[in-house]
């Protein structure tokens, strides 16, 4: 039994600590919510390349009294999110999952802002011999390779906009991705085909230790190659098969009526804009040694060209970036 | 990869630290205070129920006690999504617009470091309970007087429980991305920015982080050892 004494140095310093604790505790309690922000849910293929990170700057310069903040999830998610309300926009990359989102009442006004190319990476020794051939036979090749010999292909499996577009691409192959799945490879039994259920980065770190193929954004690539951190080169190169379309869709006033939807406008209308446009055209040429999003706005310039029969073909609705029925008060934003 | 991206980690942190960078100093500030503000939360909660705990006895108690023992490893992520179901702008408690602020990080955490806090404080007060009370009693003490005898007794045990919270709040991951979304100069952390870094395959910079992060723990636990007048 030592009493109740205890060193006063002791007292000293649980009163700093306490101190801290309770300015750290002030501090957030009072800390001002910017009222009220634009909210984006957005694909972390666009968000992690630091582009919007770029427009936000912009943005808020010319609209000061705006707030951006940008919430980075994979296609699916950011849907999701924008579903229960908690974003006011999304920024996405799946014509299909998109359609969904207007159809279920959430989305209006969609507006195509860029594209890219998905490209097919893998080992430099290209085990399944797929060098140069279009993505559809490249696939079936794989497969073939996988069951009888070592190919390995390793899937996001994580519902974002680069998964469904591989799942796309598998079923243009006309083989079903279910019993793909559960297929025993040839190296060993083991299956060839590989679900990471991850972001790209981990699903590119997955393919590379493994030595596998993967579907993957021409940024994420670059970045994690660029770094050291994957040794996979480019097999199968940029096609129609492989377009990549981003667009912006507003969440719905009506079904949401705490929306942010005049700043969200705003930022559409802003996108479309020649100097955001000529700006995303520039993106990224000084970090990654190549252009990641071309602007759509231009193409529709040539309207009978064939690639903007591509992208009609890919990310059109009957002919229609945004029918009809999924407009709200669009004013002069469909010509 | 080599041992380079380790040692360039390492230098990048080196650099980070003492350039004095000003979107690490506030994204770690920012750290500090929302696991700081969970640890007050935490502490002027589950500093009197540990008390009435330890010298109450009334039926349940032993429920109660088994619930926040049970509670110590709740994953991160599942009382995130949770907590992220309610304060969604469309769930029900949607209308406090905590979602995507520190503000709701910091109750989040708080509720992930109660049962932490809960637990080691009843345990270290249990400790000293014996011979405080008999003591104390023995001189007349009341009710209150003994709670605070006790619990000045246990100093060191209470200390340690607190800084422990702090630290599991300061280093959760799963909280932080479910309610604050990694939001740039608004909720971003420094686990949220580890693994932002991460997925975009910077992991240099992630790797030095993570050090920032080690070297705030190590500090806090420096402080608690010199706090309880242990050898330092």
């Amino acid at each position: 039994m030592s009493g109740f004494k205890i060193k006063q140095s002791t007292y000293i310093f649980a009163v700093i600590f306490g101190l801290i604790i309770t300015g750290a505790a002030y501090r957030v309690a009072v800390k001002p919510k910017p009222h009220p922000p634009l909210i984006i849910s957005t694909t972390t293929s666009l968000y992690e390349t630091g582009l919007l990170d770029v427009l936000k700057e912009r943005f808020e310069v010319d609209y000061p009294d705006t707030t951006i903040l940008f919430v980075s999830q994979g296609t699916g998610l950011a849907i999701e999110t924008a579903k229960r309300g908690d974003a006011d926009m999304i920024m996405v990359h799946s014509p299909g999952q998109e359609l969904g989102f207007m159809e279920s009442g959430h989305g209006v006004n969609r507006k195509i802002i860029a594209y890219n190319f998905f490209i097919i990476v893998g080992p430099e020794s290209d085990p399944a011999g797929i060098l140069g051939m279009n993505p559809i036979d490249a696939l079936l090749k794989v497969q073939e390779e996988g069951v009888n010999r070592d190919a390995l292909w390793v899937s996001r499996g994580d519902n974002s906009g680069t998964h469904s577009k591989e799942k796309s691409l598998w079923k243009s192959t006309g083989l079903d991705l279910e019993e793909l799945k559960v297929q025993p490879g040839g190296d060993e039994g083991r299956h060839w085909y590989i679900e990471a259920g991850a972001g790209m980065t981990a699903t590119l770190q997955l393919a590379n230790e493994k030595g596998a193929y993967t579907l993957t954004d021409v940024a994420t690539y670059l970045k994690n190659y660029g770094n050291g951190n994957i040794e996979l080169v480019k097999i199968v190169n940029s096609g129609e098969e492989t377009l990549n379309v981003y667009s912006a869709i507003l969440c719905n006033p009506k079904v949401n009526e705490m929306t942010n939807y005049v700043d969200a406008e705003d930022f559409l209308h802003y996108l479309l804009t020649d100097d955001v446009q000529e700006l995303m055209a520039g993106y990224g040429i000084d970090e990654f040694g190549s252009t990641l999003f071309k602007p759509w706005m231009p193409e529709l310039e040539t309207p009978g060209s064939e690639f903007v029969k591509w992208v009609e073909e890919y990310a059109y609705y009957d002919g229609n970036e945004c029918p009809e029925e999924f407009r709200y008060q669009s004013g002069d934003l469909y010509g | 990869m080599s041992w380079g991206t380790i040692s360039e980690g390492l230098a990048e942190a080196v650099r980070l630290i003492l350039s004095l960078d000003p979107t690490v100093i506030s994204i770690t500030l920012r750290s500090i205070e929302t696991a700081g503000f969970a640890t007050f939360l935490a502490s002027i909660i589950g500093i009197p129920l540990s008390l009435v705990l330890t010298m109450k006895n009334f039926p349940g108690r032993g429920t109660i006690k088994f619930l926040f023992n049970s509670l110590v490893g709740i994953p991160t992520v599942t009382l995130g999504l949770v907590l992220y179901m309610l304060l969604s702008r469309t769930g029900p408690l949607g209308h406090l617009k905590l979602l995507y602020s520190v503000q709701g990080m910091a109750i989040g955490q708080a509720m992930l470091i109660l049962p932490i806090s809960v637990t080691f404080i009843v345990s270290a007060l249990e400790s000293k309970m014996g011979e405080v009370n008999d003591l104390a009693r023995t001189l007349g003490a009341s009710e209150t007087q003994v709670a605070l005898a006790v619990l000045r007794e246990s100093f060191n045990g209470v200390s340690l429980a607190i800084i422990s919270s702090f630290n599991r709040a300061f280093a959760e991951l799963g909280i932080a991305t479910m309610l604050g979304a990694n939001i740039t100069d608004l909720t971003r952390v420094l686990t949220t920015a580890i693994a932002l870094e991460t997925n975009k395959g910077q992991f240099g910079l992630s790797f030095a982080l993570s050090l920032i992060l080690i070297s705030v723990v190590l500090l806090m636990n420096y402080l608690i050892r010199v706090l309880q007048g242990g050898e330092t």
